[in-house]
């Protein structure tokens, strides 16, 4: 089994909740899709091809220094359980880790991670960079990012287009080759059923959403992963700038939710995040699907101060660790899915008694 | 409901056609609804870009396949131009040069426009090009294909003349 402690802060400093609007906002990513010239893009090329390029940027990596003491994950080496570890904790794609139905990592597809930093190789696209911050941290994380993708391509000739920008395999992604994302928990306007409007807005302002684990994932729990659309025709200052305005657009519509709520049915309000809170404090028995919707709705309660001493790192490390992979490592074995709600209550239980204590 | 055409299998598909203002009403299966030169649909639904890639590089008459040019091959990668329809992605940096026409269209849809206007690269040991230098000779170009009455050329060299400046 993989020793995620090698990695400093596990790979999930972005978790602790210590961001800019953090109750609302859980992480931000920056991430930038490159290729390398004169080779064939990760689908189309064979696998002395994609070894080739991993060689390459393995040995660059060695020499920039947002990447230095990086650790590298081989996932076409890795034991199933390992890489949903990794995917779990969106350090790589469902895609790239071999997850779908039937499938496995191709030869060479990898992640180097360091600290908020990691490289996922031989994705759709040869090098994909990301940076996770908590919570709203969208401009600060591009300026790690600056300094990550300098160092690579001041070592590695990236493909290049005057006019057309970064080429990349999809031309969703070509130009700037940038995608922002922030992971946002939306209960407010979805209890207020104002959430349609909201997204129908997001899609006009050239925004999209997705589930939690972002393209062809489902949205569990109240949370959204909000990105920008297009990637070219404007600068990355420009990208960014209107992605923020509209993020906290967002946030200050969920707000305005949770004020309307609080002032027209409280005694609801409190009556359904203490319920949320004592099952997950008690039940024996949780499904993934149900810790989702009850964690959000203690975080609401947490947010509100309705529930006092829950802290937002608790609520965010939950999301993550009651995953199938996740339990399974801390056990220390295979968990069945018969066993796996027993294994997740008691979880649960035991970060919420820690709280307490 | 069982396809008008051959009675055989399931009909998928509902062809609604109004000929000397009568309305015909044909259920078919795909394989008819295909031999009828109709598309179903299918593999749209596989591309993430459905039908962005599906009207690339198609008038409204909608030709049949044929096979590709050499010119509608990347001779770099090999992929062919029905690849990218079929797939949605590209197989090398030199299929955008390859199928460029198609490609600055379909970047054109998505994204409102095909010139990036975000960082230049400067490829390893690359020297950064004097601004003044290149402006002076885009607006070359730019003149020459105004003279030439080169359009859709001249808007390209304008936004890239904006954009430097």
């Amino acid at each position: 089994m993989i020793d995620l402690a090698l990695v400093p802060d596990d790979g999930i400093g972005w978790l602790d909740g210590s961001g800019a609007e953090s109750p609302i906002v859980l992480s931000s990513r920056i991430r930038l899709a490159r290729n390398l010239a004169g080779h064939p893009f990760s689908q189309r090329s064979r696998d002395t091809d994609r070894l080739a390029v991993l060689a390459l940027v393995r040995e660059a990596a060695t020499a920039v220094p947002s990447l230095a003491g990086a650790v590298t994950f081989r996932l076409d080496q890795l034991e199933r359980p390992d890489r949903q570890v990794l995917h779990e904790r969106h350090l790589v794609s469902r895609e790239l880790a071999g997850l779908e139905a039937g499938g496995r990592p191709r030869a060479g597809a990898a992640v180097m991670v360091r600290g908020p930093a990691a490289v996922m190789v031989n994705e759709e696209d040869h090098l994909r960079l990301q940076v996770m911050r908590s919570g709203l941290a969208v401009e600060d994380g591009y300026v790690q990012m600056e300094a990550l993708d300098t160092g690579l391509g001041r070592l590695l000739p990236f493909a290049f287009h005057q006019e057309f920008g970064y080429l990349t395999a999809c031309p969703t992604n070509a130009g700037t080759g940038l995608r922002a994302s922030v992971l946002i928990h939306l209960p407010g306007l979805v209890l207020t059923k104002e959430i349609g409007k909201v997204l129908q807005g997001l899609a006009q302002v050239g925004l999209t959403f997705r589930g939690l684990y972002g393209e062809g994932s489902e949205v569990v729990g109240n949370f959204f992963q909000l990105s920008n659309q297009t990637t070219l025709g404007k600068s990355e200052e420009d990208l960014l700038d209107h992605f923020g305005k509209v993020v906290r657009q967002v946030i200050a519509y969920e707000q305005q939710a949770r004020d309307m709520m609080m002032r027209t049915a409280p005694a609801e309000v409190e009556d359904k995040v203490w319920r949320a809170y004592g099952l997950l404090r008690y039940a024996r028995t949780l499904s993934f699907e149900e810790t989702m919707n009850l964690l959000s709705g203690v975080r609401l309660g947490a947010a509100l101060n309705l529930i006092p001493g829950v802290r937002v790192y608790t609520l965010n490390k939950l999301l993550i660790f009651t995953q199938t992979a996740h339990l399974a490592a801390l056990e220390g074995r295979a968990v069945g899915d018969p066993e796996l709600p027993t294994v997740r209550a008691a979880y649960v239980r035991k970060l919420l008694d820690a709280e307490l204590a | 409901m069982r396809c008008d055409n051959c009675g055989q299998r399931d009909a998928v598909i509902n062809l609604t056609q109004v000929e000397h203002d009568t309305k015909v009403t044909l259920h078919l299966c795909e394989d008819c609804a295909q031999q009828k030169g109709i598309e179903t649909g299918g593999a749209v639904l596989k591309s993430p870009l459905g039908g962005f890639i599906t009207a690339m590089g198609k008038g409204p008459a909608s030709p049949a396949p044929r096979p590709a040019t050499p010119a509608e091959r990347c001779a770099a990668c090999g992929a062919t131009l029905q690849d990218f329809r079929e797939s949605g992605r590209l197989g090398c940096g030199e299929c955008y040069l390859a199928f460029e026409v198609h490609v600055r269209d379909l970047l054109r849809r998505l994204h409102g426009s095909s010139q990036h206007a975000g960082e230049r690269y400067l490829a390893p040991g690359e020297q950064a090009p004097d601004p003044r230098a290149e402006l002076l000779d885009l607006r070359d170009r730019l003149r020459r294909a105004v003279e030439t009455e080169n359009f859709e050329l001249a808007a390209e060299l304008r936004d890239r003349i904006r954009v430097l400046e």
